[in-house]
């Protein structure tokens, strides 16, 4: 009976309360936490994976500064519950170096200065990304459609824009 | 030999004197058009790759071992009496490890006297209550709901103009209005003036409260190494911060550090130290383990500081032919429960145009909402819209064109001190904007339901910088450099153009040189980041320690080398004589002397006595108002800006764009709206205070006059971080004007006022 329970709550949609283990794959590696069920994919990250990269710039899901991939597909990460993500593949900021190499899309927006205080850039690359894997020729109007769930306070818009379109082009001549 | 001198500075429109010890003279400025390796090189950013990586530490990303967090709990009321703490429950949930209270800490003031770090007396919603310090931000957050308040509601007052009224509940015991008197400021003599004129226009307009919402909040992580209390500060001012938190926590400075590495945005609202500081300091000090208080997006927009709403009245007199004879503007500042330095709203009415009679007064007023704080421009955003909607009235009076109204009251002095500008190209820039913009061919044009409109205003600010700051330039032994100064990159590129100064002047590659920045007790002192000083102050210091480093090198190197000293120079780091068959890398004679360290020292010069320095600008905009709709399309925004010479253009575009879109926020979404019975922001969220997103963005042209200013320091540079954002909201609203053929005064202009205008003007 205790056994039947035991099975039925691993089954359930349901944990905790109290800590709970949760295994997550990000940028291509397993790892297991234990986090209490409320704690957001965004805390997982920052706190209990050390990937600071990705910010929290207002736990509501209003300005983008959280935005990872999943699935490829950017979303606010302070708006998952971690418990969620099992088995997906999430892709944070720390994952788009290649061999120490920067992404063309970062070495963009460091040439067309996408960015002022960087604090949102993380975001923005990530939107960028997701945006490029899918469409690897937006139009600018595209882009700043794809991109206007991530705020910059900065007003680095029109240079995160040219950043975008000229990784677009290098990424299309191969990288 | 260091000398002692009084000098006047300006700061966001104040003049104060004061003593320096003069250093860092002697160093005449590059003139323009110099044929210079770095300095005015578009460079991208040094610290490009740490942004962009996720690898920047921001204060929040400050992770220590045994950690704790800090939460503060809130006043729910606008106004209110403690009568009861209970954090009895609080105290048991497992993790709590302290709550904070008016009762258990010492009453520390804050506010300038105006209140105490915790007070027992709230005055807006979001005031300081408590700080819970626990384990996890989520037992903190459970223990903010078990702490137990028992509040004695007071009457309230939100609205300034209610809270002049004689029998208004006082915010404070001294009264409402900020040290019982308007500010005032006479010269000539209105009354004169007035009579001297030949036309008068009047007006009043409002402008609104306006949130910072920086993408990274306010916060401190507080540790106590030892005897040293060590805090990490999302803040525009290290060296402030240390000053205030030694000062009331009766600390020698030595041991309070202050650190700030990356920042994620400040705009005036991290200019001094915040109460969350003082907590976690507090907190860290009776836990004895580190904690770090980071506000959420909400508190950052109760209490983290805001541009306060105004009420501006404006009577201007003139001649016929557009010269001012008078000027009059009577503003109030709604400053909400707090204030320690009021803007400067009549800064532009006192100095951008040519008037030998004007007065201005300023009522900075309490009331129980949020405190005010410095915002980008303060005051003189919100004085520029006002004066250059009444100059575009006084225009259509006269039947000018609102330009030549502005160059027949071209000032090329200070008609305060009567002293000269240093460098004042605002005609240039009125004509290459208006050039730019097609200004003289401007047509106005229907389409359907759609009006063109054009407009444009001027912009003047201080920027100049100014002593003390100094700088360190320590050359290694295999040929690379460190810049260390105290001062702060809040995302302008501080770094990056400190780099290019090292670079020019040391004769290295870009490459070679590293910035150490943000920590007071690695770093010479350098001053706040705001006002736009930062590089007008830390620039010409960093140059004249990469000088006095260069001539140590010189003097070693021709000693090494045995070659006559002046034959000596330093390209891209190598060495360089016609005595020499090569050049010989830097490296190959430092390395000889092992350990030998070259450290240059350089200082800030005094500005000139002669002249002010201040910046100048113009902005021109073309948009499309649909009167069925009320949508406004900006089509274009061309601004040029003075700012002595550019260090970068690239970064400088940056600034200007940056600026420019804040602007255009402020003209036409941004607004806190407070629930007027009980003093509720009902936007505290960036949902509903809308600043403006990518696909919101018009065309930009950013230009710079690019003028070396060959008096105002040894770079010739003048501020920029300000500027671009001080005229934006101005000339929309002359655009919107000028396109609906009725003026909104009040800001921002949002559809529904467009709406109402347009039907006020066809009933």
């Amino acid at each position: 009976m205790a056994r039947e329970r035991r099975e039925a709550k691993k089954k359930a949609a349901w944990r905790g309360p109290g800590k709970t283990p949760v295994r997550l794959t990000v940028n291509g590696r397993e790892q297991e936490v234990m986090v209490e069920p409320r704690r957001t994919l965004l805390d997982v990250l920052r706190k209990d994976l050390g990937l600071r990269g990705t910010k929290k710039g207002c736990d509501e899901g209003t300005c983008g500064a959280c935005t990872v991939l999943v699935e490829g597909r950017p979303i606010y990460s302070c708006l998952a519950l971690a418990i969620d993500y099992e088995g997906k593949s999430i892709e944070t900021i720390e994952g788009l170096e290649n061999d120490g190499q920067l992404h063309p899309i970062q070495q963009a927006f460091i040439e067309e200065d996408g960015f002022q205080c960087g604090f949102c850039t993380p975001g923005q690359v990530l939107s960028a990304k997701a945006l490029l894997d899918k469409n690897p020729s937006p139009r600018p109007e595209e882009v700043r459609e794809a991109m206007a769930g991530n705020l910059c306070r900065c007003g680095a818009y029109p240079k995160i824009l040219k950043a975008t379109l000229r990784a677009a082009e290098r990424m299309r001549q191969g990288g | 030999m260091a000398r002692v001198k009084k000098v006047k500075t300006e700061f966001e429109g104040r003049i104060s004197e004061e003593s320096i010890v003069v250093e860092g003279e002697g160093l005449t400025p590059w003139e323009a058009g110099a044929d210079l390796k770095h300095v005015g090189r578009r460079v991208s950013r040094v610290d490009g790759a740490e942004r962009v990586s996720g690898k920047a530490q921001y204060t929040a990303d400050i992770q220590l071992p045994g950690m704790l967090y800090g939460k503060i709990l809130r006043s729910p009321h606008a106004f209110a009496r403690i009568k009861k703490i209970d954090t009895r429950g609080a105290g048991k949930i497992p993790g709590v490890r302290a709550i904070l209270t008016f009762q258990n800490i010492p009453p520390l003031p804050f506010w300038g006297g105006l209140s105490f770090i915790l007070d027992p007396t709230v005055r807006f919603i979001g005031d300081e209550v408590a700080c819970v310090i626990a384990e996890e931000e989520e037992i903190c957050s459970d223990a903010l709901e078990a702490v137990a308040v028992e509040y004695e509601r007071l009457p309230l007052v939100l609205d300034p103009e209610e809270a002049l009224k004689p029998d208004a509940p006082k915010v404070h015991p001294q009264g409402n209005l900020f040290r019982g008197a308007p500010d005032l400021y006479q010269r000539g003599n209105l009354e004169q003036g007035l009579a001297e004129a030949e036309v008068v226009v009047e007006d009043t307009f409002r402008t609104q409260t306006a949130l910072h919402n920086c993408m990274e909040v306010h916060g401190s992580v507080a540790q106590w190494d030892g005897d040293q209390l060590v805090i990490w500060d999302s803040t525009q001012n290290v060296f402030g911060v240390r000053a205030q938190v030694a000062q009331l926590l009766k600390l020698p400075l030595h041991r309070v550090r202050v650190i700030k590495q990356f920042m994620g945005g400040g705009f005036g609202s991290k200019n001094s130290m915040g109460k969350y500081t003082l907590l976690a300091a507090l907190g860290a000090k009776r836990t004895g383990r580190p904690v770090k208080v980071i506000l959420d997006r909400e508190e950052e927009n109760l209490a983290a500081g805001n541009r306060p709403a105004s009420i501006q009245y404006l009577k201007l007199g003139a001649k016929r032919d557009g010269r001012l004879t008078a000027l009059y503007l009577k503003a109030i500042c709604a400053a909400g429960a707090y204030v320690l330095y009021p803007p400067a709203i009549g800064g532009p009415a006192r100095q951008l145009y040519l008037c030998p009679h004007v007065k201005t007064e300023q009522y900075t007023v309490f009331t129980n909402t949020g405190p005010l704080s410095a915002f980008r421009g303060p005051g003189y955003v919100e004085g520029t819209f006002a004066l250059e909607s009444i100059m575009d009235e006084l225009a259509g009076a006269l039947g000018l064109d609102p330009l030549e109204v502005r160059l027949k009251n071209y000032s090329g002095n200070n008609q305060a001190t009567g002293l000269p500008y240093s460098t004042k190209p605002l005609p240039e820039a009125y004509d290459r904007g208006a050039s730019l913009i097609g200004w003289k061919d401007r047509r106005k044009g229907e389409a359907g339901s759609r009006r063109r409109g054009w407009g444009m205003a001027s912009q003047i600010w201080g920027g100049s910088g100014g002593p003390p700051a100094y700088a360190l330039v320590k050359v290694n032994s295999d040929g690379s450099a460190t810049v260390i100064s105290g001062t702060q990159d809040l995302g302008t590129g501080t770094k990056t153009v400190l780099a290019q100064i090292a670079a020019e002047e040391l004769g290295f590659p870009m490459e070679k040189i590293s910035v150490q920045i943000g920590d007071t007790e690695l770093c010479p002192f350098a001053p706040i980041s705001a006002g736009s000083m930062t590089v007008p102050s830390v620039g010409p210091a960093v140059r004249f320690a990469a000088h006095d480093a260069r001539e140590q090198i010189l003097e070693i190197g021709a000693q090494a080398l045995e070659v006559p000293r002046d034959s000596l120079e330093i390209r891209e780091g190598m060495l360089k004589s016609p005595h020499l068959k090569n050049l010989i890398p830097l490296k190959d004679v430092l390395s000889d002397l092992r350990n030998f360290m070259i450290v240059g020292r350089g200082g800030r010069a005094p500005n000139p006595e002669e002249a002010h320095v201040n910046t100048f600008g113009a902005q021109f905009v073309e948009l499309e108002v649909d009167i069925q709709t009320g949508e406004v399309k900006m089509d274009r925004v061309v601004a040029v800006h003075d700012s002595g010479r550019v260090l970068n253009p690239l970064t400088i575009s940056s600034q200007l764009e940056g600026g420019i879109l804040q602007g255009l926020g402020f003209a036409l979404t941004e607004q806190r709206i407070v629930d007027e019975r009980f003093g509720a922001v009902v936007n505290s969220n960036l949902e509903d205070y809308k600043v403006l997103t990518n696909p919101d963005v018009p065309e930009i042209i950013p230009e710079m006059v690019d003028l070396p200013d060959l008096l105002a320091n040894n770079l010739g540079v003048k501020g920029v971080g300000e500027p671009p954002i001080i005229p934006t909201a101005a000339a929309v609203a002359n655009a919107v004007a000028d396109a609906l053929g009725v003026r909104i005064k009040d800001l921002p202009i949002t559809r529904q006022k467009i709406l109402q205008a347009v039907k006020g003007k066809n009933p």
